[in-house]
């Protein structure tokens, strides 16, 4: 392994896109960040802006008012760029996905490199799926 | 050849980078224990550093000053680097071969700021250019202050305007031991405090408010470049403030341990101070060092011309 994809793996800065999203998997997300299960551990971290980012985590369903805004933040996110996309809404629409202003899911609209299924998904599980991603 | 060995290798470029990302993993270490968390391994500064220079993209605004937006962060670097390898020089006991460094330092740990003002400006973002008014406004207030504390530093060294001069003149009892010396500490420090942009002062970085403020636009190796300013910067104000009032640092056998623990503490300081207060607004922030520590500066100089 390189000393590129070692640095990379090691030192992930996390951007959070919540789609129109019902704010369950923003807590679990939130959660990960806190002391109980700090994913500085890692070297993770939350950034504010889409330019300094490394991982692009998107939940909730993507209606038709979100979809250029999640095409704008993927086109100017800085390349490599992880998508990671959070839940049942962002995985697969889950219960929205019959509703006629959904637009998603989320691999639809951009590439999805990893995918956290759950209704929300635990803190445990969001950091299996990034420990998976790790060692992929 | 010397000079350039200075400047680049020791204690220059590459001892400050190292030192200064170590410095670094000690504030989030420091930062994560205070949270009850367990916080990052030792090389975390390094990966961030490696990973923003080596593997992301640099994205240029399309609409704003290219050449300025890219070379704001290595202005940035050189005046930190410098700064550092001045302050650094005279407590090695090598002559720096000019009298009034002191003056020049003051002007060279002004660079990083203006740089980075230079750098938002020109990236052309709206947010950027709010944090780059935050940051004007923020030197406005503490540049006043940093000058009184020097200038309270030359009285009580009898009118000395070099370093190796003042460290020799602290040889016997340093200048915190003394009244005037706790106050000018004390000021030193919240200037320090808002010369890192650290969380009291962190109104042009505001990350949950204006996201990054100035350094909103950077990324990849353009942004590298700024965080290993701030891992120097991190060195070098710490290491100034050693130097001006804590009698500089013993560089042979066991010294070495007390100076690296002089650092250490001042560090740990910073971070204390930046884990346990909020954020302040910008009109906070002036009002705090035009009227309170300009005040307790002021006292000091009084106090030493009193001969305390």
């Amino acid at each position: 392994m390189g000393i590129k994809t070692h640095s990379f793996k090691k030192s992930l800065w996390l951007f959070h896109f919540g789609g129109a999203s019902c704010n369950n998997c923003d807590i679990e997300i939130l959660d990960c960040l806190t002391p109980r299960y700090d994913v500085e551990r890692f070297g993770m971290k939350l950034v504010g802006s889409i330019r300094h980012a490394d991982v692009l985590l998107v939940n909730g369903s993507i209606n038709k008012k979100d979809k250029p805004r999640l095409e704008e933040i993927y086109n100017q996110a800085p390349k490599p760029i992880v998508v990671v996309a959070i839940g049942a809404c962002g995985c697969t629409g889950g219960i929205f996905a019959e509703g006629n202003t959904f637009a998603g899911p989320v691999d639809k609209i951009i590439p999805v490199d990893v995918y956290i299924p759950g209704c929300p998904p635990k803190p445990e599980a969001i950091l299996a799926g990034i420990v998976k991603l790790l060692n992929k | 050849m010397k000079e350039l060995f200075y400047f680049l290798v020791y204690p220059g470029l590459l001892f400050a980078a190292v030192a200064g990302g170590l410095l670094s993993w000690f504030d989030r270490k420091i930062t994560a224990w205070v949270q009850f968390r367990k916080g990052p391994p030792l090389l975390q500064p390094f990966y961030d550093f490696l990973k923003l220079l080596l593997v992301k993209e640099t994205i240029l605004p399309a609409k704003g000053s290219v050449i300025l937006y890219l070379s704001a962060p290595v202005l940035s670097l050189f005046g930190a680097t410098t700064a550092c390898v001045l302050i650094l020089l005279p407590v090695l006991n090598i002559q720096t071969g000019f009298s009034g460094d002191i003056l020049v330092i003051f002007y060279l740990l002004n660079i990083p700021p203006l740089c980075y003002i230079l750098g938002a400006m020109a990236s052309g973002n709206p947010l950027a250019s709010v944090g780059a008014s935050r940051e004007i406004k923020l030197i406005l207030s503490y540049e006043l202050t940093f000058i009184l504390v020097l200038a309270a530093i030359i009285l009580k060294a009898d009118m000395k305007i070099n370093l190796h001069e003042i460290i020799t003149a602290q040889s016997e009892n340093a200048f915190i031991g003394s009244i005037s010396g706790v106050l000018l500490f004390i000021v030193s420090i919240f200037c320090v405090q808002a010369k890192l942009g650290l969380i009291p002062f962190d109104i042009a970085e505001a990350e949950t408010e204006i996201n990054h403020g100035s350094f909103i636009e950077y990324s990849g190796s353009a942004y590298a470049m700024i965080v290993l300013t701030k891992y120097i910067m991190l060195l070098t104000l710490p290491a100034f403030i050693g130097v001006l009032l804590l009698g500089g640092f013993n560089t042979s056998g066991v010294g070495i341990v007390y100076s690296i623990l002089k650092i250490l503490g001042v560090v740990l300081l910073l971070t204390l101070i930046r884990n346990t207060n909020p954020r302040v607004k910008i009109k906070q922030a002036m009002r705090f060092f035009f009227i309170w520590m300009n005040l307790l500066a002021i006292i000091a100089i009084v106090l030493i011309v009193f001969g305390f």
